[in-house]
Order: structure tokens, then C-alpha cells, then sequence
């Protein structure tokens, strides 16, 4: 059999990559872990989780990824951080360029994960003066200010309300006449004071000479476009997923997220996908981590083949 | 946090970044701010990597609100990148190593 430096590398340190590690590091497969820039991925912009299952009081996204990581690493899993410049996955030896390093293993994970959509309106400009993805970090910047949130999602619902702990008003913009977020969440925010739904909308651009300071909305039935008076814009508008640095080297669906079968392999031998860059019905962390324990089992399945 | 990284206030800004005698990279960050947390870490090591050349420090937003707001900062992480008294560049987000240490390069 051909030698290479890892019998696994997982690409991606969120849920699913450090998942994925503890389990084979488990199973003592010499296992990397490469991670673009630190791990944690989307949880760490996640202010509160409380449908993970073992934390009935509820658990921030920072303190469960450091948890995750703690965990993953008590059993010998390697980690490697940069950004995957080319990859080569056909074949038994797969090799993986990351920097000016040239790594190969026999099987490859991918947990790239997906990254928050943005509107394209222009708010490029405004990144950091007023547009936002990440609540638990920019709303104490918006105390007693007007916001507006947009999406209707449980991401978009769960961190409206985070933002009413600081700002005095929340507008909360939905292209559709309800919300696609679990009810408990809708029930929260509706009856939310500092909520203001705004519904079959959308947000057409947005304004300011150092930052935000109005958010251009347009009614989708109406045509009716008005603007509201705001500091800031947070948007939440669904994800998109990371298989960018992948080529065209796997199986995709529609949306670009990557096509797997029950053992999470893709249509190359020996690669295997988990977590929200896989094509799935359902995006949780509960999901992610449970991909990826069936994506390292049959890893390790797949490896005693060889 | 980065323990090897001086703190700096409202009242330490102006002498220690824009008045220092070398390149400064400012760190804004708070403690409920989960990348800040995440990327604490990296900015240590980095810290670690340029001692002498550049200075790293790091001002907490909640206990010091009038630099974010002096200097534009609505949101964080955000690295301030400051030579002279100038900033030569802002990054907001979590960003990669490479991509920081390319950014320091502009500053020596």
C-alpha cells in the first residue's frame, strides 16, 4: 500500500470537522485537522443553543465549541491551520496543498462547512460600519439604536431577540408573509415588544456617510418601497455552502452542497463529506455531529479495505 | 484573551498606538465576543513572532467605548493596523494568519 503522511484529513474545524477528528483519532487513525482560521465555524457566531441535546439549561456557541475542540483533542488528533490551496482526491494516495505544504493521506473528510449569504445590495461597503452576520459580536455596538434584521429562519429569529437585549428596536424584514423559524422561537419574537415585523419584504440597499444610518425596504406584494432610519442591518439570509476550493472534483446538487450516500462517501473512493456542506434536508449541529460520526466510521471501514 | 498582550484604555490609546515608536496593531474585542475569543490565540502567537518590530495591544470594548467609536469601530474583532499615527488598514472578522501576516508586512 502506498505510504502517505495521515490515514485521514478532515477539512473543516466547526461541529462537524472536530466530530469527525474525535472519533478517528478514537478509532487511532493518524488524523489531521486543517482549519482555515480557528475552529468552531458558525457555532461561534451563535449566541445561544439550547437544541443540543446535554445542555438542558442551554449553552452558548463559543463555550460549546471550546468544549468540542477540548474534546477532539484528547486523543491525539493533529491540526494543521491555513487555507487549502488545491487538492487531488482521485486515486489511492489523495494529496491536500495547504500553504507551501503538500500533505497526502488515503481518505479525506470534507466539513468545510457553509458561510452566511449575502443580500448583494451593496452592502459590501458597510461591512463592519453597520452590516452584520454575527449578533453575539456587534449588538452591545447598537444599544439603544434602531436595527434592522432581515431573513425569517431560525438563525435570523433566535438572534433577532438577542438583538432586543440591546437595541431599542428591532425590524425584523421577511420576504414571505410568516416565519420559517420553530414556533417556539416565532413565539417569542412576536410577542416581543421591541420586534416590529415587517413582512413580504425585502431590503433593497442601504445608506450613510461613515456607516449605516438608513436601510432602503421594498414590499414585494405592494411594490411599496419605504426607508427605515437605522444604525445597523444584520443579515440572515441562509447559507451558502464552502466546496469553492473543491473544483469540480465531486458530485454536487443545485445549491452546490456536496452529494453523499447513507455512509456520507461521495462519488470519489475514499472521500467523504459531513456536517452543512453535505446535501442534506436539515442544517443543525445535532446533524453535523451525527454525519460525522458516520462519516469517520466508514472511513475507518473504508481504510480496512485498502 | 492574549495575556501577553497589554490592555489599553480610553486614556492609553492615544500614547500607546498613535504616539508609539513603532508600528501598532490594536485588537478590539470583548469578552461575550466568541471569534475575538476564537482568534485570541493567533494574535498571541503573532505577538509572539514580531516582538520588537510591531506592537500588539488590545482594548476591550465594553470597558472603553470611546476608542471604538473614535476610530469607526462597529464591529469585532476588528484589528487596527497603525504606523505613525496613521492607520494603514482595518480588518473586521475572523481572519486567516496568512492574510494578518501579509497585512504586518505593509507595516515593517
Amino acid at each position: 500500500m502506498a505510504e502517505t503522511n495521515y490515514d485521514l484529513i478532515i477539512i473543516g474545524g466547526g461541529p462537524a470537522g472536530l466530530t469527525a477528528g474525535m472519533y478517528a483519532s478514537r478509532a487511532r487513525l493518524n488524523t489531521l485537522l486543517v482549519e482555515k482560521v480557528v475552529t468552531g465555524g458558525q457555532i461561534l457566531i451563535t449566541d445561544w443553543i439550547e437544541n443540543y441535546p446535554g445542555f438542558p439549561e442551554g449553552i452558548s456557541g463559543p463555550d460549546l465549541s471550546d468544549k468540542m475542540l477540548e474534546q477532539a483533542r484528547q486523543f491525539d488528533l493533529k491540526f494543521e491551520y491555513g487555507e487549502v490551496e488545491s487538492m487531488a482526491l482521485e486515486g489511492e494516495v489523495k494529496s491536500i496543498t495547504v500553504g507551501d505544504k503538500v500533505l497526502t493521506a488515503k481518505t479525506v473528510i470534507i466539513a468545510s462547512g457553509a458561510s452566511p449569504r449575502s443580500l448583494n445590495v451593496g452592502e459590501e461597503k458597510f461591512h463592519g460600519k453597520g452590516v452584520s452576520y454575527c449578533a453575539t459580536c456587534d449588538a452591545p455596538f447598537y444599544r439603544d439604536k434602531v436595527v434592522v434584521a432581515v431573513g425569517g429562519g431560525d438563525t435570523a429569529v433566535q438572534e433577532s431577540i438577542y438583538l432586543t437585549k440591546f437595541a431599542k428596536k428591532v425590524y425584523l424584514v421577511h420576504r414571505r408573509d410568516e416565519l420559517r423559524a420553530a414556533k417556539i422561537l416565532q413565539e417569542r419574537a412576536l410577542a416581543n415588544e421591541k420586534i416590529e415585523m415587517i413582512w413580504d419584504s425585502v431590503v433593497t440597499g442601504m445608506d450613510g456617510l461613515f456607516g449605516v444610518e438608513n436601510v432602503g425596504v421594498k414590499n414585494i406584494k405592494t411594490g411599496e418601497e419605504t426607508t427605515i432610519a437605522a444604525d445597523g442591518c444584520f443579515i440572515w439570509v441562509g447559507i451558502l455552502p464552502n466546496t469553492g476550493f473543491l473544483g469540480g472534483a465531486l458530485e454536487m446538487d443545485a445549491w452546490n452542497f456536496i452529494k453523499t450516500d447513507a455512509h456520507m462517501a461521495t462519488n470519489i473512493p475514499g472521500v467523504f463529506a459531513a456536517g452543512d456542506v453535505r446535501s442534506t434536508p436539515l442544517r443543525q449541529i445535532a446533524t453535523a455531529v451525527g454525519d460525522s460520526a458516520i462519516a469517520a466510521t466508514s472511513a475507518e471501514h473504508y481504510l480496512e479495505g485498502l | 484573551m492574549a495575556e501577553g498582550i497589554l490592555d489599553i484604555t480610553d486614556d492609553t490609546f492615544e500614547a500607546e498606538v498613535m504616539n508609539a515608536d513603532m508600528p501598532v496593531v490594536v485588537d478590539f474585542w470583548a469578552p461575550w465576543c466568541g471569534p475575538c475569543r476564537a482568534i485570541g490565540p493567533m494574535i498571541e502567537e503573532l505577538s509572539g513572532a514580531y516582538t520588537g518590530k510591531v506592537k500588539f495591544v488590545k482594548c476591550n470594548v465594553d470597558d472603553n467605548p470611546l476608542s471604538p467609536s473614535r476610530y469607526e469601530v462597529r464591529a469585532i474583532p476588528t484589528l487596527l493596523f497603525v504606523k505613525g499615527g496613521e492607520i494603514v488598514e482595518t480588518i473586521t472578522g475572523m481572519t486567516a494568519k496568512a492574510k494578518l501576516e501579509e497585512t504586518i508586512g505593509k507595516l515593517l
